[in-house]
């Protein structure tokens, strides 16, 4: 066998890793915890199974996406290159969706997740509006079976999210905001978020920013990390390794 | 002319409620999955069309103030008929809005768990405050008129005698006391017509994330754009509503009027040359982009054709040239009024309308997940049901309650 392979072979789990990281800060209180993504957007192909695993994971229903994967096409024809980006909800230390929210709907969690409560949100989408990374979408109602003359089972499903059953009838979270959440339902029973467990290239990191021990811990000081438009004072918790 | 406009305006009023219900009908039953707005472009005519509205309520009722603040003469008969003017469009601006939302049952929300940081909670309690006040004034101002119509047989002098809650002195005292009443009423209503319109200004001006909105001079611009467009739409209705039975006092309250909007108007497009120009030139390229796509987008003509062409080259003209032609003073007014949801339209829809990230576009699709958007035929049906609906309110308002004084019976 290649040496390089068996290099490979001797390196830990990083999944197995983060899952320890996680455990780790779930003994923490609430307070203390700091969740952060970090993107590896070297490893990245644009599969955009991240993409689906979270709609599988929330039930999202058409037009509602947490995680699309930009594409960003690099120079002209013949020099061309692609760079993928995929895009989940950023979870700003200072969030502009947060302070346009007419009635305290949307607030930033104390582990840094910025939460939505679906049974307090009217509609208003002033939030989508103010968020620089347009990673809030409006749910409408509509259906996959929309047009068919069968409503199918798989289609009324609950999601879990805030860990709390939201069966697709005519209540919340249909005419409300939603966006990704860091799995928050997955997290808080030691399991990481459904984009993270996906990814084929394991492009995807997450942890608790405030365990010095934990592997993101390890990559955000790397010089090579960045944050999407960092010039908007957002403070995004979502970092990429470029 | 008067009598023949009223039967037109009955008439469009009529049809369009009713071709309208369809728009509702849909809405009630479909619901927002009938609409073109959805994720990426989250607002559109509706919300477009309830800040036309809010900016011609909030004119109406600046001007009113003339009347019964700054005690402005020439204009005191057409008092009651601007505050008239002001609560319709109000009713129209809140019926648009309150069905926008994704949960507009839960709109009480806004005043029981209003968070203060935002704009959109202060709106809540800035149009409550002001829809009060407007009622309060504008029963002030109706109130010795009320009791002279409650002598009058049939269900007209009864509504009057049931509105004026009893009281019918109408002595020089009590209606030098309404007065009184009335100026500490506008007194309140110039800041609070002021904040709540600018405040919707704000509202936009405060999003860092979209630059076309993001800008000092926004609030400003809505209410000189209010003040224009409700002057306006004022100025069409007092030629067709209004005292009528002076045709000296008439011409020259109108032609007052047009001089009003024709310096309103001017100020409005110094504002906006002065945004669009600096846009432009700067090296924000998000704001550059909006602009663009008012300018050159797939609606430019929304901009060149409606705004500038009809909305303002052409009023500018009949008012400049012909200011002294009632004819002339009236359309120019109801070019401005009308056209100038066009502006709205192009302050909501293209703040939204450029992708905040490259490749956004591309990533992902599906319903509301796209960034060219034109409202659908539910949302023009629901919108044509909202502005008939306030044509027939005005129109029976004006019937039977006593909004305009001297009014003779015409042709």
């Amino acid at each position: 066998m290649p040496e390089v392979l068996l290099e490979a072979l001797k390196q830990e789990n990083v999944i197995l890793r983060m899952q320890e990281d996680i455990k780790r800060a779930l003994k923490k209180p609430v307070s203390e915890r700091h969740w952060v993504m970090v993107i590896d957007l070297r490893k990245c192909v644009g599969c955009s199974a991240c993409t689906v695993s979270c709609i599988a994971e929330n039930k999202l229903p058409p037009g509602v996406v947490y995680r699309p994967v930009l594409e960003e096409e690099i120079g002209t024809y013949p020099n061309v290159t692609r760079r993928f980006i995929p895009r989940p909800c950023m979870q700003c230390d200072n969030p502009p969706c947060v302070p346009v929210c007419p009635v305290n709907a949307t607030w930033k969690r104390a582990d840094g997740i910025v939460e939505i409560d679906y049974e307090q949100c009217i509609g208003c989408r002033y939030c989508i509006a103010a968020c620089p990374y347009s990673a809030r979408t409006f749910d409408t109602g509509r259906n996959y079976d929309d047009d068919t003359p069968e409503q199918f089972e798989y289609e009324m499903t609950a999601s879990f999210e805030y860990g709390k059953a939201w069966p697709r009838d005519d209540g919340s979270p249909i005419g409300n905001v939603r966006k990704c959440h860091f799995c928050l339902h997955r997290l808080e029973q030691g399991e990481l978020p459904a984009c993270v467990t996906t990814c084929i290239g394991m492009a995807n990191y997450f942890g608790d920013a405030n365990d010095p021990d934990s592997l993101v811990s390890e990559l955000i000081p790397q010089t090579n990390a960045i944050r999407l438009k960092e010039e908007m004072g957002t403070e995004p918790k979502v970092y990429y390794l470029v | 002319m008067g009598k023949t406009m009223q039967r037109i305006a009955w008439i469009i009023a009529i049809i369009g409620f009713l071709v309208g219900l369809v728009g509702l009908y849909q809405f009630l039953t479909v619901g927002h999955e009938a609409a073109n707005y959805g994720s990426y472009v989250p607002w559109g005519l509706w919300v477009a069309g309830y800040i036309y509205f809010i900016g011609l309520s909030a004119g109406a009722f600046l001007l009113s103030t003339l009347v019964y603040v700054f005690r402005v003469k020439r204009l005191e008969k057409i008092g009651k008929l601007s505050l008239f003017t002001a609560l319709i469009t109000l009713i129209a601006a809140m019926f648009l809005i309150w069905l926008d939302l994704g949960q507009p049952l839960r709109a009480w929300r806004l005043i029981a768990r209003t968070n203060f940081r935002s704009m959109m909670g202060w709106m809540a309690w800035l149009y409550s405050s002001y829809f009060v006040l407007l009622v309060l004034e504008l029963w002030f101002a109706m109130r010795r008129d009320l009791a002279v119509c409650g002598n009058e047989p049939g269900f007209k002098g009864a509504l009057c005698r049931f509105l004026s809650f009893g009281r019918k002195d109408i002595s020089e005292q009590a209606v030098a006391q309404d007065h009184r009443v009335l100026r500490i009423l506008g007194t309140i209503g110039v800041p609070l017509a002021v904040a709540f319109h600018g405040g919707v200004g704000a509202l936009f001006g405060v999003v860092g994330a979209r630059p076309y909105w993001n800008s000092g001079l926004t609030p400003i611009t809505f209410l000189i754009g209010a003040l224009a467009s409700g002057g306006a739409l004022l100025t069409f209705i007092t030629a067709f509503w209004g005292p009528n039975n002076n045709a000296k006092e008439r011409k020259d309250l109108l032609i007052f009027m047009g001089q009003i909007v024709l310096g309103l108007l001017a100020f409005d497009v110094l504002l906006e040359w002065a945004e669009y120009s600096i846009g432009l030139y700067s090296s924000i390229p998000a704001e550059a982009a909006s602009l663009r796509l008012v300018l050159f987008g797939n609606f430019w003509w929304v901009f060149w054709i409606i705004h500038l062409g009809l909305g303002v080259v052409v009023p500018l003209i009949l008012l400049t040239f012909r200011g002294r032609s009632v004819g002339a003073i009236a359309t120019a007014s109801a070019l401005i009024a009308i056209t100038f949801i066009s502006v709205r339209l192009n302050i909501v829809v293209p703040g939204l309308a450029v992708s905040e990230l490259e490749g956004l576009r591309e990533a992902f699709t599906g319903p509301g997940l796209n960034f060219d958007y034109f409202p659908s035929t539910m949302e023009w049906l629901f919108f044509v049901w909202v502005v008939s609906l306030a044509g027939l309110l005005f129109l029976i308002g004006y019937n039977l309650l006593p909004v305009v004084r001297g009014q003779k019976e015409v042709i």
